[in-house]
């Protein structure tokens, strides 16, 4: 939804590239997403991020895993825009579309399917175009029976669908997801999951649609990780300390010998 | 004692009576109070809503100054629209001074901090929360504003009625540039004030009585229509675990 970039003004894209260009990318050839360079964000007094080098391509699967307060959620705020670095520098790729997802997503006291379209009219989309995509987006994410209930009675589960109909809608290149299952029962978190790995495979897209969409997101479960991710970067005191495919991040010698803090994590041993 | 039954009596006989007088009085104060809520609403909510989410140099010491007007005597605010609206006053032209346009003008004044004010403080409780949110969505910030306020809506109701209440108890503003004329500015706290001045105080206890039975009517009205709507809409968030299916 956001087209990019600093402060909301776009920004030259050195990275990106041609559409089709993407419609195929997933590995380490594929276009750059994301470049962060020894990025520092500050909140407030606490320095939140420090020293942050990532490159992000275009079809990855990104885990950020990591305690509470080590800056995975200022990670997906930086990246989406919300918050600028105090220091370093990072390029986005203008062209990607991205949808954010909070935890706990906001919904306006009015209709499911207003919900998604005033998302889209935000997003620059004529009302009528909208509320006809919203009803779409519902009825892919099995919520069509629900389009006249107001979005505040929804349970969590729904709302999160809702949310993710929202982000569908948008067709966003780029899905970033702050813990969406966090304060799910198992249900709905299954509920959750699958649409996000339909989501990003894209076994949800339509027509209209380009096909996978890349995917960073933060969690606590490790099983979703696995599941989900293909690359895992785990990060401690607003420093990135491990940064690995995802069979290596959780099997291979590599994270005992080179991050043990990480592996520590990983079988949650750390004090 | 004596003194609170014979004007709870006497108000019930003036009630019962339906005299012209006391409802002309009455309709009058609503009249007033009602268009002058109405207008300051207009504003202090577009105001409010914007301050709420706007961030500007200054904006500290704008917040300083308006919860102060809170606390903006009435009658100095009848003294600044008597002297605005007097003949030789900037707005002397109108010709305003001493009528009902004079009351709604002083009422607006005295409203719009407060209307402001509440609303700034709802609707940035609400941008704190949820304003990243609308911003991931692209939401500018003057559209931000508008959209929490309308999301805060049952809340604001609250504002509706606390600015009501200060508009019509207030009696210095409208006793300064309505002149309390019988038959065209007359209005209950003028009357209260006249009545207890002129030794009535049944009467004035009677026309308190009154006033104090029509707000209650009206907030009661206005609560049962938010907590109705309330639980049409679904407006008690509740926690992500408790809605989890």
């Amino acid at each position: 939804m956001k087209r990019d970039a600093f402060d909301g003004a776009p920004v030259p894209s050195p990275l990106h590239d041609a559409p089709a260009a993407r419609q195929q990318a997933s590995g380490a050839d594929s276009p750059l997403l994301f470049d962060l360079d020894r990025v520092c964000v500050r909140l407030g007094p606490v320095l939140a991020l420090q020293d942050v080098s990532v490159r992000l391509r275009h079809g990855e699967r990104v885990a950020l895993v990591g305690a509470n307060g080590c800056g995975k959620s200022t990670m997906l705020r930086l990246l989406n825009g919300l918050l600028q670095p105090a220091g370093g520098r990072i390029v986005r790729d203008a062209a990607a579309r991205q949808a954010l997802l909070f935890q706990r997503p906001y919904m306006l006291r009015t209709t499911a399917r207003n919900n998604i379209a005033l998302g889209l009219w935000m997003g620059g989309l004529g009302w009528a175009d909208a509320k006809r995509r919203a009803v779409q987006a519902l009825d892919r994410v099995g919520m069509a029976g629900l389009a006249g209930r107001n979005a505040k009675t929804l349970s969590g589960g729904q709302q999160q669908r809702l949310a993710l109909a929202r982000a569908w809608a948008a067709s966003p290149d780029v899905l970033l997801l702050d813990e969406p299952t966090a304060s799910l029962d198992p249900r709905a978190k299954h509920d959750v999951e699958t649409l996000v790995a339909e989501f990003t495979t894209g076994a949800l897209a339509d027509g209209a649609r380009r096909g996978p969409v890349s995917l960073v997101f933060a969690s606590h479960n490790l099983g979703q990780v696995k599941r989900l991710a293909t690359r895992v970067i785990y990060l401690e005191q607003g420093r990135v300390l491990a940064d690995l495919p995802v069979d290596q991040f959780f099997n291979g010698p590599l994270l005992q010998s080179q991050y043990p803090a990480a592996h520590l994590f990983v079988k949650g041993e750390l004090p | 004692m004596s003194t609170f039954s014979e004007s709870a009596t006497t108000a019930l006989a003036l009630i019962v009576s339906f005299d012209t007088g006391l409802w002309t009085v009455v309709g009058r104060s609503l009249a007033v109070s009602a268009t002058a809520c109405a207008i300051a609403c207009g504003i202090g909510l577009v105001a409010g809503a914007w301050l709420a989410v706007a961030r500007f140099a200054g904006r500290d010491a704008v917040l300083t100054v308006l919860n102060t007007l809170l606390a903006l005597p009435s009658v100095v605010v009848g003294l600044l629209v008597y002297l605005m609206l007097s003949r030789t006053g900037p707005l002397g032209f109108l010709g305003w001074m001493f009528s009902f346009k004079a009351m709604v003008l002083a009422q607006v004044v005295l409203v719009v901090p407060v209307v402001t004010a509440l609303t700034r403080q709802a609707v940035e409780d609400a941008e704190r929360s949820h304003g990243e949110q609308l911003r991931s969505l692209g939401a500018h910030t003057a559209l931000r504003g508008l959209l929490l306020a309308w999301d805060e809506r049952y809340a604001l109701l609250t504002v509706l009625i606390a600015s009501f209440g200060r508009a019509i108890s207030e009696v210095g503003a409208v006793m300064i540039v309505g002149g309390n004329i019988d038959g065209f500015t007359r209005v209950m706290t003028t009357a209260i004030a006249l009545e207890t001045s002129k030794g009535d105080l049944p009467l004035a206890l009677a026309l308190g009585l009154i006033l104090l039975a029509v707000v209650l009517l009206l907030n009661a009205l206005i609560s049962a229509l938010r907590r109705w709507r309330e639980r049409l809409d679904g407006g008690v968030a509740a926690p992500a675990a408790v809605l989890a299916s």
